[in-house]
């Protein structure tokens, strides 16, 4: 369970707030998201998906309710806030063109 | 963090901060939920229940760091370290009680003292009157007129006309002092109250307790109403309590008032320095005031008056408002208000009260108290800088295992606010204690008369959390600037020892050493100052004998003795007294020199004597009996003194004094010329050399004396040159009293010297103070190089074995020791005569024919503190030379 490094640390707050922004969740469902997109490639393990739900909530991105599923279970179902929508487009358009200038870049025919 | 992200982290922040065990059982519950979750998903894929658990788990991860991690995103940690920090820290703190103990106390002094001169600032000059509703709005109402610096009293119809005219104040009230006496037993008391508006009362927001408070109309007539509000102290004391009083009489200078009210407990009055006992409409003026029916009389100053200004007027504008009033008075009356002004004053700046007089006092103290306080946090800051190096080693260790600095920083300020909380909190009892202290400083017939509160209220306590912080602050950053110094390796490698006044880190306790001296320095030179002007103060001769005179009265007026009556009983007292054993001579006189009353005035006019067009020709008199200058001793230069027979039968007469000769007279004989009193011509038959009047501090001025029985007045002061002392010839006086008039009282009998010290004494209440605070600021700057010195020493042991080994005699050392400290002190009173010249400016006017920049005051501080110094450094110079060369060689 290694320390993910600063890029997917961000990439993961990026990648909660876009599955939130599809639709509010909780936890176990966002873990169960994350892998299927992305288990292989960023291996954020569950460990890593608490600490980073509880920033982006004092941040103010993300908030916070618990509800009670069909089956009865008591369960913290987390949605965007407006300042999270902001973020998540923020980031998205940020990413876009770091990553359009990177992939530019790598593109390059050698010499 | 932008607004709009504050706005949106608030409820998560306010959460985490106020229900923390609330959202750690949530976060709890949440990574459970999962977990079960994960589970039931395990085992619907087809695991077994143990196998599918166990998955979810190692999924998961470790449990305890998670949820950590979970807190530590969440924040909250400030407060979590804060707590830890403070737990360590007392720990800490009790690990050197010592210490600790040290500490606390330098900061109890030195906040104590602060908070002390706060509260008297609080209760006597900014917030005076507790009771008084809205008093930031309240200002003092003082006439002016041109050509005179001091303010003049408001006449009642210039102040019916102020109020019906200002529209910036929400209330005029009169509120002027005045006595009345009290018998009580065989002792008579001028009780003291107040001569006050209709108005008073409800303008102040004061309800009484018991009864009314005075209606409309009740100022207006001449001795119309005759009622009275009596304060909780005289209902208490006097009337032992009585709920039945609303109605019953009691006799107020021989007129019976009603007594309607009693005022709230806790309400003494708007007069600084005084407790009120009475308050009467100030249509009873005539008969509280000399002088007969002012209400109507334009030209009679007299009033004491307040005003409060309405919400959001400032002074200035009140001012201009009052001002064009006070014009058109001067237009519609110019024969009595033409010069005429009507001023606003701060209720701490009050022309009419006691404030003024402490002003001067109370401000150097604020700059004393500032001085001890930095001088107490010196102290502190050394012990703790020196106590961070003996724990650097432990600092090291925590560095390396990687805490942070800034951490580090925190933890010393928290121990810092641990100090200073704790010293603020005890500072504040001190405080709270010492709140009436101001009073045990004045002369104690005096200070009993006296009432000075301290105030400890809101502000004050804000002020003492202020110096709580400002003082965390300061010792903090001493320690923590130290740090930057720590570098990983060295105190782990070896323990460096230092040499004696080495360079280097010792820089910083030596220079707060340098700073402790140089303040002490300059408050040992202002107590000297002042206590040399004191001294010179208690040595001016008034001009009369002090010693062997007493001074007493009998109350006549309350008595209800009318001229005849009052003549005659004047008349045999003396013959009974000057049969009395022990009894030189005696003599009434009006005013006793330095006393409270006032003297009688006069525009003069003299035989070939031509005044420039703008010359003042007011001139104080006294009215005084036969044989009264030679009771107080005041020589008689030529002519002679006045017999029984200048009675208001005989031709008018009067006794000048040099000065007056001087200056009307050209320094001829006067003897025989003609004066005009009050529009009567009397003739000139002596003259008296010089005295003091009204102060010792004044310089030579006019001064004359009429008989009194040509100007009499009911209630003169007796003056007894007398062998015995007051009390015993209080006693035998009493019992010829009783023989004339079983009925009389007696007033407090004092001798002239206690007269004299009751008014000097501001002088004193300054001296005592900053005596015990200069005392208090060089015991703390010993402790202060007493621990430097010390420390130095026991650091240095390995270099004065050696020394010692190498053949440096116990007296070298010893040398060694006291000159290295010698030179802090040098250090420290050089740069405090530097500053000292500066400051002791700031004396001002407490300083009596004392130049600031004394000399001598200069010199001797200076001897002193290096006497101090030297002793503080002797113990640690005498261990420094017996160190044992051997021992400290071989650990």
């Amino acid at each position: 369970m290694s320390k993910p490094s600063d890029l997917v640390q961000g990439t993961l707050d990026m990648l909660i707030l876009k599955i939130l922004a599809l639709q509010p969740m909780n936890g176990f469902a966002i873990s169960q998201r994350l892998k299927q997109i992305s288990s292989d490639v960023l291996g954020v393990s569950d460990g890593s998906l608490y600490p980073a739900l509880h920033k982006l909530e004092r941040r103010g991105w993300i908030r916070s309710e618990w509800k009670s599923s069909e089956n009865n279970r008591r369960s913290k179902c987390y949605s965007l806030t407006r300042l999270g929508k902001k973020q998540l487009e923020a980031e998205s358009a940020n990413w876009n063109r770091v990553s359009s200038a990177i992939s530019g870049i790598l593109k390059l025919n050698e010499v | 963090m932008s607004i709009e992200q504050w706005f949106y982290s608030l409820p998560s922040r306010l959460r985490s901060f106020f229900l923390r065990d609330q959202v750690d059982q949530e976060m709890k519950e949440e990574l459970h939920e999962h977990l079960e979750q994960q589970i039931s998903d395990n085992i619907a894929r087809g695991m077994s229940a143990e196998g599918a658990r166990r998955s979810a788990m190692l999924a998961l991860g470790g449990m305890t760091q998670i949820e950590q991690k979970c807190r530590e995103a969440r924040g909250g940690r400030i407060l979590d370290d804060f707590l830890q920090d403070l737990r360590y820290g007392f720990r800490q703190l009790l690990r050197s009680p010592g210490f600790s103990a040290l500490a606390i106390l330098c900061l109890t002094l030195g906040i104590g003292a602060n908070a002390a001169v706060f509260s008297w600032m609080e209760g006597i000059l900014f917030r005076p009157y507790p009771a008084v509703a809205h008093q930031e709005r309240l200002f003092a109402v003082a006439g002016t007129a041109s050509g005179e610096n001091e303010p003049t009293e408001v006449s009642w119809p210039d102040f019916l006309d102020l109020q019906r005219n200002c529209s910036l104040c929400d209330a005029w009230f009169v509120s002027k002092i005045t006595g009345s006496t009290l018998n009580i037993g065989d002792h008579a008391e001028v009780a003291t109250g107040s001569i006050v508006s209709a108005n008073y009362f409800d303008a102040i927001g004061v309800h009484p307790m018991l009864g009314r408070n005075f209606e409309p109309g009740e100022d207006v007539g001449s001795d119309s109403h005759p009622v009275v509000v009596i304060s909780y102290q005289l209902w208490r004391n006097r009337f032992k309590g009585d709920r039945e009083i609303i109605g019953k009489t009691q006799r107020l200078n021989n007129v019976p008032h009603t007594i309607v009210g009693v005022a709230p407990e806790g309400f003494y009055g708007t007069f600084v320095g005084r407790a009120m006992q009475f308050w009467v409409p100030a249509s009873m003026e005539g008969t509280f005031e000399s002088g007969g029916y002012k209400l109507e009389d334009r030209g009679a100053r007299w009033i004491e008056s307040y005003v409060r200004l309405k919400p959001g007027v400032t002074r200035a504008q009140a001012q201009q408002q009052i001002s064009a009033i006070a014009t058109r008075l001067q237009r519609d009356y110019p024969a009595t208000n033409r010069g005429r002004g009507v001023g606003l004053w701060a209720l701490w700046q009050t022309p009419f009260n006691h404030a003024g007089e402490l002003l001067p006092t109370l401000e150097v103290m604020v700059a004393v108290v500032a001085f001890v306080l930095l001088i107490a946090c010196a102290n502190v800051g050394n012990l703790l800088l020196v106590r961070s190096f003996v724990r650097r080693h432990e600092m090291s260790v925590r560095l390396a295992i990687g805490a942070s600095r800034v951490r580090f920083v925190k933890q010393l300020l928290t121990e810092g606010l641990i100090l200073s909380a704790l010293g603020t909190a005890c500072g504040l009892l001190v405080a709270y204690w010492c709140r009436h202290a101001l009073v045990l400083l004045l002369p104690r017939g005096l200070g009993s008369a006296m009432y000075l509160p301290g105030e400890m209220d809101a502000r004050v306590m804000a002020m003492g959390a202020g110096v709580c912080l400002l003082v965390t602050l300061i010792m903090g950053i001493i320690p923590a600037f130290q740090t930057r110094h720590l570098d990983l390796a060295g105190p782990l490698k070896s323990d460096s020892t230092g040499v004696v006044g080495a360079r280097g880190r010792a820089w910083m306790r030596s220079g707060l050493v340098i700073f402790q001296v140089s303040l002490s320095f300059i408050l040992l030179v202002g107590a000297a100052l002042l206590l040399k002007s004191l001294e010179k103060i208690r040595n001016i001769d008034p001009g009369f004998t002090t010693t062997r005179v007493v001074t007493t009265g009998v109350p006549l007026v309350a008595a209800g003795y009318d001229v005849p009556r009052a003549e005659l009983f004047q008349d045999e007292l003396m013959d009974r007294l000057s049969a009395l054993p022990g009894v030189e001579s005696a003599a009434f006189a009006r005013v006793t020199p330095l006393g409270y009353s006032t003297y009688s005035s006069t525009p003069i006019a003299l035989d070939g004597y031509k005044p420039s067009p703008d010359e003042q020709t007011e001139v104080e008199y006294n009215q005084v009996g036969p044989g009264y200058l030679a009771t107080l001793g005041i020589p008689l230069i030529s002519g002679r003194e006045f017999a029984r027979t200048d009675d208001e039968n005989a031709p008018l007469v009067a006794i000048v004094n040099r000065t007056m000769v001087t200056r009307y007279w050209g320094g001829q004989d006067p003897i025989g010329r003609r004066l005009q009193v009050k529009d009567r011509w009397a003739r000139v038959v002596g003259v008296v050399a010089d005295s003091k009047y009204e102060s010792v501090r004044e310089t030579p001025r006019p001064f004359f004396y009429v008989p009194l029985r040509q100007d009499f007045a009911r209630e003169p002061e007796l003056h007894i040159r007398t062998t015995q002392s007051p009390a015993s010839l209080r006693a035998a006086l009493l019992r010829e009293v009783h023989a004339l008039d079983p009925n009389l009282a007696l007033y407090e009998m004092i001798t002239l010297q206690e007269q004299v010290n009751r008014s000097t004494s501001p002088q004193l209440v300054a001296v005592t103070l900053i005596s015990i605070l200069g005392a208090l600021a060089l015991l703390l700057a010993a402790v202060g190089l007493y621990g430097v010195m010390s420390y130095a020493v026991a650091q240095s042991r390995r270099e004065l074995g050696l020394r010692m080994a190498l053949g440096a005699q116990a007296t070298n050392l010893l040398r060694l020791v006291i000159s290295r400290g010698l030179r802090m002190i040098v250090g420290g009173v050089l740069f405090g005569a530097v500053a000292g010249l500066a400051l002791t400016r700031l004396l001002g006017n407490l300083l009596y024919k004392v130049s600031p920049h004394d000399p001598a005051v200069f010199a001797s501080a200076f001897v002193v503190m290096i006497a101090i110094g030297v002793t503080a450094c002797l113990l640690p110079a005498w261990r420094a030379s017996r160190t044992d060369p051997a021992r400290v060689l071989r650990d």
